[in-house]
């Protein structure tokens, strides 16, 4: 049996186990803790050598029509189940005491992990867009029951927009699948590829479109980015935490499993739209990013501009640039869910996240300040932090892709503009630092009692940096992985 | 085993039935309903013993081909779960009915969805205009019956009355229509009809379009195809619930099997069937747009379900529209499963949040999951999968037509299937939102679900989620 049918089957047994009435918290941190002892040992264990799919299981559903439950790893999908584990694990640590349906709160959480588990280990198409599209009940209901703000809006909002998203993706998924002869049709993903790849298939270019629109809308992608923002600033910290961090990234892990392999030719022809739609991620999204007021809306939008520096590494398509994305991806998840655990902790305290209520915070919440630091350091790319080396290889091979297209005018401005990302982004990054923890603190009521993190609630937030800064300063570490996933 | 028998076996059992609940009367009712479901469940078994072939007059005018065999199990299977539903209405019937006597009447409320069954298992094996003609009258007289049961009730009377009229216009145009067409091509065999209309002069065919449309018409209204369906909201909340489930998913899927029996022939006819699949796409958009963008706007859960009903009418049409692949005959019948599984599903939920909430409006399903998680649950997972979210059975159902619907090149078609699949999420997750993100009302109390309740509920949900992940059994039977 696979070991990642027990990824799988662990937080199911977990679910099971709450809804039979164990204790909701403990079954659930047991069960994503060893869902990351295991991630971190699958991680080591693949073979890198003899690389290609490993841990590989097939149980046969509908043969005839190539649907079959199909696990298996490579570089790539390990790398996402690291973070998917970790970040799982780090966002039920802190969960703070959940007073009204604890049980469904955190059954909700475990389903979310399931789906994004189960979605980045399936070779299955068919399942591959059947566990990730399980988070969206979830997640609807947690943002109605537990949110914050205008959380029924959010809620109503991120649903139908990712809904739809979904729903245009599947029919991408279908019209290739039926590019295939009748023959030969197969939702495996390894024969969809290699058929396309040995010329047998000929899907149209409009496919590539629709799972560009569907992969979009999951990435937030301009424009069909507006259900970001206030789905991230309105859920609850661990929801937004796996929603930023992993399943967005699911988007990104779909377009670099189909769309890019499968459709080499598309992805040169629409590349200037796909590089005027970044670049609106980057310079607008960043503009709107710098008038924030409030921390939380902050790191949602610069959540959303990050994605236009990836899709750069993607439609660059080189080795430099895709491992780059990879690596960005790994380091944006990281970090995203430091900064919404540190958001959320900062809320708990101070009740509100505006920056005209808040600052002078740095002399009360030493810890917090120092966490939160790192992570804005982390998240603006600072040498050292993984953020950082992702970004220098998508420049990299960005311009190695400028070269190969022959001085490209339109690669040359995207790559540009995308380095003055790091600029716009270090500009809010340190400005939301500097009003909420230099100053003066306004007069608050209660503020007296705030107390400043203990070390048990600083220690998911660690572990999260502490691998940023690992692979930041080691980045061989998973590139090695990663590149044998993308030869 | 003579083919015919399995409706004499129904037929007999009813009779039976009915002797009893006369004759002795002592005999608590719900023992009626056990013995009824055994009866039904050793009749559901004896379809699978193998069939003996028809003798040369019954293959006149009776098939047991795959589908008659597939739908007369469907049917069985939907009458038990109708069944099942009832036990649990009985409160509901004892307020509903004007006697003198406690129980009186609740014993045919259990008898007579038999004869349907019956009735509607010769439907789905019907070859001749005739045998269609006849069965299909059968099945409404029940209906007629069974929809206004609750006769102190005026909303079930007005339901009663109205399915009435409504349906014996229907009757109407379906019985002109097959005389138009006898008259033409002077057959009243179904699956001959083709090449009897193959031998027509061209002069004799406005005629036989007359009569087509007539009896599109009356299947359209069967199967509450826009712009046939405004009587189904209104009779749909007028009737017993567990009839207008019954209405919902057996009545339903008898019209698509003749739909579909009639159509094959005309799918034959080389300068009729781009018009005619033309006129059932259309069918089908008007269908899909009318059901999903009606329920948006409804406040009463049955209303709601009734209107999500039209919905799946056109969803099931868009895999009638593509019946020239093959896999559109599985995916519909697979659909059809699914769709009697969730339905069920959530109209036994309804009956129990009715009966323990004093009303059928969506803001009684407020804070369910605080009055009892596994109702909350069982709900989530049935508007889920009527919704199509993945890893459900209702998924694979829409995946499949999507993937005919797709294979067949209807993008128009595609593009109002995917608006509408949009629309139902919203509309289902609106039961959602009422019972997790809102209080109950005060005077909500927990609820308390019986054993068998239980149980019943609990392997729905499980149905639900296996054929969500393995549709293999259901889609090969048909194939």
């Amino acid at each position: 049996m696979s070991p990642l049918l027990f990824l799988i089957l662990l937080p199911l047994f977990a679910l099971v186990f709450i809804l039979l009435g164990a204790p909701a918290r403990f079954t659930s941190l047991m069960a994503t803790a060893l869902n990351v002892l295991l991630g971190c040992f699958l991680f080591l264990h693949y073979d890198r050598i003899a690389a290609g799919w490993q841990y590989f299981q097939e149980i046969p559903l509908l043969p005839q029509l190539g649907l079959n439950f199909t696990l298996g790893a490579d570089g790539l999908s390990l790398t996402m189940l690291l973070l998917t584990t970790l970040v799982s694990f780090t966002a039920l640590w802190v969960t703070p005491r959940v007073e009204q349906y604890p049980a469904l709160f955190y059954s909700c959480l475990l389903l979310i992990s399931i789906g994004l588990v189960g979605a980045f280990c399936s070779l299955n198409t068919f399942f591959l867009y059947g566990f990730h599209e399980i988070a969206l009940i979830p997640v609807f209901i947690m943002i109605g029951i537990w949110g914050s703000g205008d959380r029924q809006a959010a809620a109503w909002k991120a649903t139908l927009y990712l809904g739809a998203g979904s729903f245009i993706l599947l029919l991408g998924i279908i019209a290739l699948y039926l590019a295939a002869p009748s023959n030969l049709r197969s939702f495996d993903l390894r024969v969809m590829t290699e058929l396309s790849q040995h010329n047998i298939s000929h899907p149209a270019s409009w496919i590539y479109l629709l799972l560009l629109v569907g992969f979009g809308t999951l990435v937030s992608l301009f424009p069909f980015h507006s259900w970001a923002p206030s789905t991230y600033s309105s859920a609850p910290t661990p929801t937004a935490m796996l929603h930023a961090g992993v399943l967005k990234k699911f988007g990104l892990y779909g377009f670099i499993r189909l769309a890019l392999p499968i459709f080499p030719i598309a992805v040169e022809k629409f590349s200037l739209l796909v590089l005027f739609l970044l670049v609106c991620n980057i310079l607008y999204l960043g503009y709107v990013t710098i008038a924030q007021q409030r921390f939380d809306w902050t790191i949602a939008y610069s959540s959303v501009m990050h994605m236009g520096t990836i899709f750069l590494g993607l439609v660059a398509f080189n080795i430099l640039s895709l491992s780059g994305a990879i690596l960005l991806m790994f380091g944006h998840g990281l970090s995203v869910a430091a900064l919404f655990a540190l958001c959320g902790a900062l809320r708990c305290r101070t009740q509100t996240l505006e920056y005209q209520k808040l600052g002078g915070l740095a002399s009360r919440f030493p810890r917090l300040s120092f966490l939160v630091g790192c992570a804005t350091m982390a998240s603006l790319g600072l040498p050292g932090f993984a953020n950082f080396a992702g970004e220098i290889l998508i420049f990299f091979g960005a311009t190695a892709s400028i070269i190969i297209n022959h001085g490209s005018l339109s690669f040359t401005i995207a790559t540009i503009i995308s380095i003055w990302g790091i600029v716009i982004s270090a500009i809010y990054m340190l400005r939301a630092y500097r009003r909420i923890f230099f100053g003066t603190l306004p007069a608050h009521e209660d503020s007296t009692h705030w107390s400043d993190l203990s070390l048990f609630e600083c220690a998911p937030i660690l572990i999260l940096l502490l691998l940023l800064l690992v692979v930041g300063i080691f980045p061989q570490a998973i590139l090695s992985l990663v590149t044998t996933a993308l030869r | 085993m003579n083919p015919l028998f399995l409706e004499l076996a129904l037929v007999l059992l009813g009779i039976t039935l009915l002797m009893i609940e006369a004759f002795s009367p002592k005999i608590p009712k719900k023992k009626l309903a056990f013995i009824a479901l055994i009866g039904l469940a050793i009749v559901f078994s004896l379809t699978w013993i193998p069939l003996q072939p028809l003798s040369a007059e019954s293959a006149r005018f009776y098939t047991t081909d795959t589908i008659a065999l597939f739908f007369k199990r469907f049917m069985l299977v939907t009458t038990m779960m109708t069944l099942l539903m009832s036990l649990d209405y009985i409160p509901v019937l004892e307020r509903g009915i004007p006697s003198e006597k406690p129980e009186s009447g609740i014993g045919e409320f259990f008898i007579l969805p038999i004869f349907a069954c019956a009735s509607l298992m010769w439907l789905v094996s019907a070859t001749s205009f005739i045998m269609l003609f006849v069965s299909l009258e059968c099945m409404t007289v029940v209906l007629y019956v069974t929809i206004s049961y609750l006769r102190k009730d005026p909303r079930a009377l007005e339901a009663g009355t109205k399915y009435l009229i409504l349906s014996a216009l229907t009757t109407g145009f379906l019985v002109y229509g097959i005389s138009w067409i006898f008259g033409v091509t002077g057959t009243m065999s179904i699956t001959h009809l083709a090449a009897a209309i193959k031998l027509l002069p061209t002069t004799s065919l406005v005629s036989l379009f007359f009569g087509i449309g007539l009896i599109l018409v009356a299947f359209c209204f069967k199967i509450a195809a826009f712009p046939f369906q405004f009587w189904l909201p209104d009779v749909y909340q007028g009737a017993p619930t567990p009839i207008t489930a019954f209405l919902s998913i057996a009545s339903k899927a008898a019209g698509f099997v003749v739909l579909i029996r009639f159509l094959e022939q005309l799918y034959l006819l080389p300068f009729l069937n781009k018009k005619i699949f033309a006129l059932i796409t259309l069918l089908a958009m008007l269908t899909l747009l009318f059901g999903n963008f009606a329920a948006m706007a409804q406040t009463n859960m049955k209303r709601l379900l009734a209107y999500s009903s039209i919905a799946h009418t056109g969803y099931l049409l868009m895999a009638v529209a593509s019946l020239g692949i093959s896999l559109a005959l599985p995916a519909l019948g697979f659909y059809f499963v699914a769709y009697l599984i969730m339905t069920a599903l959530a109209f036994i939920v309804l009956i129990i949040v009715t009966e323990t909430s004093g009303g059928d409006d969506i803001y009684r399903f407020q804070g369910l999951y605080q009055r009892s998680p596994l109702l909350a649950a069982a709900m989530t997972i049935a508007m889920a999968s009527l919704a199509g979210l993945p890893l459900t059975a209702g998924f694979f159902g829409k995946f499949f037509i999507f993937q005919v619907t797709l294979q067949q090149g209807h993008y128009g078609l595609l593009g109002v299937g995917t608006l509408s699949v949009i629309a139902g999420i919203y509309y289902y997750l609106k039961v959602l939102r009422a019972i997790y993100w809102q209080q109950p009302a005060p005077e909500a109390l927990p609820i308390v679900l019986s054993t068998r309740t239980t149980f019943l509920i609990s392997t729905l949900i499980g149905l639900i989620l296996i054929l969500g992940i393995d549709p293999a059994p259901i889609l090969m039977s048909l194939r």
